[in-house]
């Protein structure tokens, strides 16, 4: 039947298991068929994953591009997103406060800044404190010349420097002199050499030009001349009445002359050309040094416009000179070439009247016949009527032709005329300005110069004033030390006498203390000496007491101790003079001294022995000691049960005083370790029980007494130890 | 020891008692012998002499203390 069951037990496992097996691939085609549908869920997960991210990241992106603040703040909490950001967005934008601009020119500015301050009124203390720093006094400078201190850069300019100034209150705070009075010559040096190198400039134009323009002048001269000569030959070669051959060397002198007259007009209008460029650079130059504004650089300025104005002047005169000179060539060339023409026509017409006559007929005297002479008078007078009708006709032409050309000229007259007065105008106007200029220059230089006679008529009374005052202070100054001085000498003396008062009294005061701790330590040192004696007498006695008290302990089981003499001895020997310990030690029984005592434990063992003898005993006393009766004790002793130990009542009562009933108590009691209990009750025996008892009660007794003596002996010696010894 | 005196009392009281009763059995059984033609009276009577004697003297020497003198009332 167990098999059965058994089998039963097993099948009822296995079909539980193979109920279980079958769950197991249902299970992973679940899992699988879910893991399935979770692809999908982990992949939508996934995706609104990124999205949330994506879109956060986005979102941030855009509003720090929106925000700068924002942008500052994320870059500050969260590392590494300012690279992000500038990846995505740029450069973070520039923070708000301005840049740190040196205020280097803050300082130079001050001249003209503090005249600048009553107009911008932008400036900030740090103007003023700087403004205090400067050593020479700048009031509200109400000339506005004065503004053009060195190096003045464009007031925009300034204005924004000032802005950056006030925004930088406390870095123009403190100037040192110093510095100051070093940027001041930096300042000077930079506008010396400013000067200089305009100067120089200036210089070097104007002498190029200078030379350019002589160059220019000579040439038009040379020009002049050579047209000059041109037309002289030419007029020369008109009007003379030399030979051929003269004449072609007039003619090529002639030709020379012209030829020479256009290179010289071409040179001069080439060196016109140059010197005319060149005064516009000097002219550009002028003004570039005019804009540049340098105090110093004035007069040579000045000069130079003059210079330049001057050359400009020669150089139209003498292009006008030279104008002229070629108008009056061309009316030369014009009337030489009239001339040719009508010789030429005169030529012609005796040719054609008289064809071998020759050109030059002047010298034809004797070869013309009649005909011929009577021909040419014909053609002559017939030239001459012709001529004179011309002429009549010319005159009233001319007449016309005059007035029209008086018209003409009147024009052009005018025309010259009003050239001549604008260029004379430009020139006087150029001249008034040059000499306003000068004025002003002189002018400014005499105002500079009385400004600074002022100035120093004012420093010369500004410095007497603080003479006087420094030493009107001197003197008061004095006073005061003086007197300060006296009242410190007279308490410096009281002092010192109270000091030296002071010290003898502390002195002798010391002297008296150290006499009386003198004498308090040797006093000190005697009841030390004293104490210490008591000590070691003390402490000897206590010595001795334990040395009693440990031969009290030499008690072996059931032997007593050594006997107790020598260390009574040594106690009386040590402590003679001490009557109590004295007395303590004579107190001691004498039978612990010769022979010992017992100790507790010995006696506790005893102990036992006597009281069950006295137990068996307990009958027996005077009248009943019989053996008999002994036997009966004996009985009653076998068959009597109790209580081996009662706890014993404060007072005893009759009752108690039973033998049986007081070796319970004593049971009790030297159980508990009360020696002294024990004996007292062990006193109350009666009969033969207290006869059997008796040696122990005595042992019991020196035992105790001997105890007590030696525990007072040593309290004794322990008070007196303890009084003897100093606490700390 | 006043605790051992009891017990030596005891020895002494059986020593004493079996000296005595061996003595008394010794005279008895010579006297039986001798003097009474082997009856076992003076055995008996030797015997019981020597026990009592022997009583005797045990009850003595343990009552001894108790016992007054004259000459320690007269100390007294």
């Amino acid at each position: 039947m167990l098999r059965v069951c058994w089998k039963g037990a097993n099948a009822a496992a296995r079909n539980c298991l193979c109920g279980k097996v079958p769950v197991h691939p249902l299970q992973h085609c679940r899992r699988y068929t879910s893991a399935g549908n979770s692809g999908s869920a982990a992949g939508k997960i996934v995706a609104a994953s990124i999205l949330t991210v994506g879109g956060g990241l986005g979102g941030t992106i855009l509003y720090a591009k929106w925000d700068p603040k924002f942008r500052a703040n994320v870059e500050k909490s969260v590392p590494y997103s300012d690279q992000l950001f500038e990846m995505a967005l740029g450069p973070p934008p520039p923070p708000f406060i301005p840049m740190q601009k040196k205020p280097v020119k803050a300082e130079p500015l001050q001249i003209s800044s503090v005249s600048e301050a009553s107009k911008d009124s932008k400036q900030p203390k740090a103007k003023s404190k700087a403004k205090e720093k400067q050593p020479e006094p700048a009031p509200v400078d109400p000339k506005p010349a004065v503004e053009e201190a060195p190096a003045l850069p464009p007031q925009t300019i300034e204005a924004e420097e000032c802005h950056e100034c006030a925004s930088h209150e406390p870095a123009v705070k403190e100037r040192p002199g110093e510095e100051v009075a070093a940027r001041l010559a930096q300042q000077d040096k930079a506008e010396q050499d400013a000067l200089a190198a305009l100067s120089f400039n200036l210089e070097d134009t104007l002498g190029f030009s200078a030379k350019l323009t002589l160059q220019a002048i000579g040439a038009q001269e040379a020009a002049l001349t050579a047209i000059g000569t041109h037309t002289h030959r030419l007029r020369e070669a008109m009007d003379s009445e030399d030979p051929p051959d003269k004449k072609s060397a007039q003619w090529r002198e002639l030709e020379d002359a012209l030829s020479e007259r256009t290179r010289a007009v071409d040179q001069a209008g080439q060196s016109l050309l140059q010197a005319k460029e060149q005064l516009e650079k000097l002219r550009v130059v002028i003004n570039g040094a005019k804009e540049s504004k340098i105090e110093a650089a004035r007069p040579q300025i000045l000069a130079a416009e003059e210079n330049l104005h001057s050359m400009i002047v020669d150089l139209d005169k003498v292009v006008t000179k030279v104008q002229a000179a070629q108008t009056e060539a061309k009316i030369v060339s014009q009337y030489s070439e009239l001339v040719n023409e009508a010789k030429v026509q005169f030529q012609k017409e005796l040719s054609s009247i008289t064809p071998e006559v020759q050109a030059n007929w002047k010298g034809l005297t004797g070869k013309l016949s009649a005909d011929d002479l009577n021909s040419l008078i014909a053609h002559a007078h017939r030239r001459i009527d012709q001529l004179n009708r011309e002429l009549a006709e010319q005159r009233v032409r001319e007449q016309i032709r005059i007035e029209a050309a008086l018209e003409q000229q009147k024009h052009e007259h005018q025309r010259a005329v009003d050239s001549a007065v604008d260029k004379a105008i430009q020139h006087n106007h150029e001249q008034l300005r040059l000499e306003q200029e000068k004025k002003m220059q002189e002018v400014r230089e005499v105002m500079e110069a009385e400004m600074r006679t002022q100035l120093r008529r004012q420093a010369a009374a500004h410095t007497d004033h603080l003479r006087d005052v420094l030493k009107v202070q001197e003197q008061e100054l004095r006073e005061e030390a003086q007197e300060a001085l006296s009242s410190k000498m007279m308490e410096q003396e009281t002092q010192h006498r109270r000091l030296a008062q002071e010290q003898l009294d502390s002195f002798t005061l010391d002297m008296n203390s150290a006499y009386a701790r003198l004498k308090g330590m040797e006093e000190a040192i005697d009841s030390h000496v004293v104490a210490e004696e008591e000590a070691r007498k003390a402490h000897q006695l206590w010595l001795s007491v334990e040395a009693l008290n440990y031969t009290l302990k030499t008690a072996a089981a059931d032997a007593p101790t050594e006997p107790l003499e020598g260390a009574v001895r040594t106690i009386k020997e040590s402590c003679a003079e001490n009557e109590f310990a004295q007395a303590l030690a004579t107190a001691l029984p004498d039978e612990s001294l010769t022979r010992g005592v017992y100790s507790e434990a010995s006696l506790r063992a005893r102990f036992y022995g006597v009281r069950r003898l006295a137990r068996r005993v307990a009958l027996i006393d005077e009248t009943r000691n019989s053996l008999y009766q002994y036997f009966l004790s004996y009985l009653q002793s076998i068959l009597l049960f109790e209580k081996e130990q009662e706890a014993p009542p404060t007072k005893l009562a009759a009752q108690d005083l039973d033998t049986f009933k007081l070796l319970a108590y004593a049971t009790y009691s030297i159980e508990r370790g009360d020696l002294e209990l024990a004996a007292k009750f062990v006193n109350q025996l009666h009969g033969e029980s207290r006869r059997v008892a008796q040696d122990w009660l005595k042992e019991a007794r020196l035992t105790l007494e001997t105890k007590q003596v030696v525990s007072l002996l040593s309290a004794y010696a322990n008070a007196v130890g303890l009084g003897t010894t100093q606490a700390p | 020891m006043s605790e051992k005196e009891l017990g030596q009392k005891w020895d002494r009281c059986l020593a004493d008692a079996a000296i005595k009763v061996g003595a008394g059995l010794g005279l008895g059984i010579v006297f039986s012998v001798v003097f009474f033609k082997r009856r076992t009276f003076p055995i008996a009577f030797g015997t019981g002499t020597g026990l009592g004697m022997a009583y005797s003297n045990c009850q003595n020497d343990l009552r001894s203390p108790y016992l007054v003198h004259s000459n320690a009332t007269k100390e007294q």
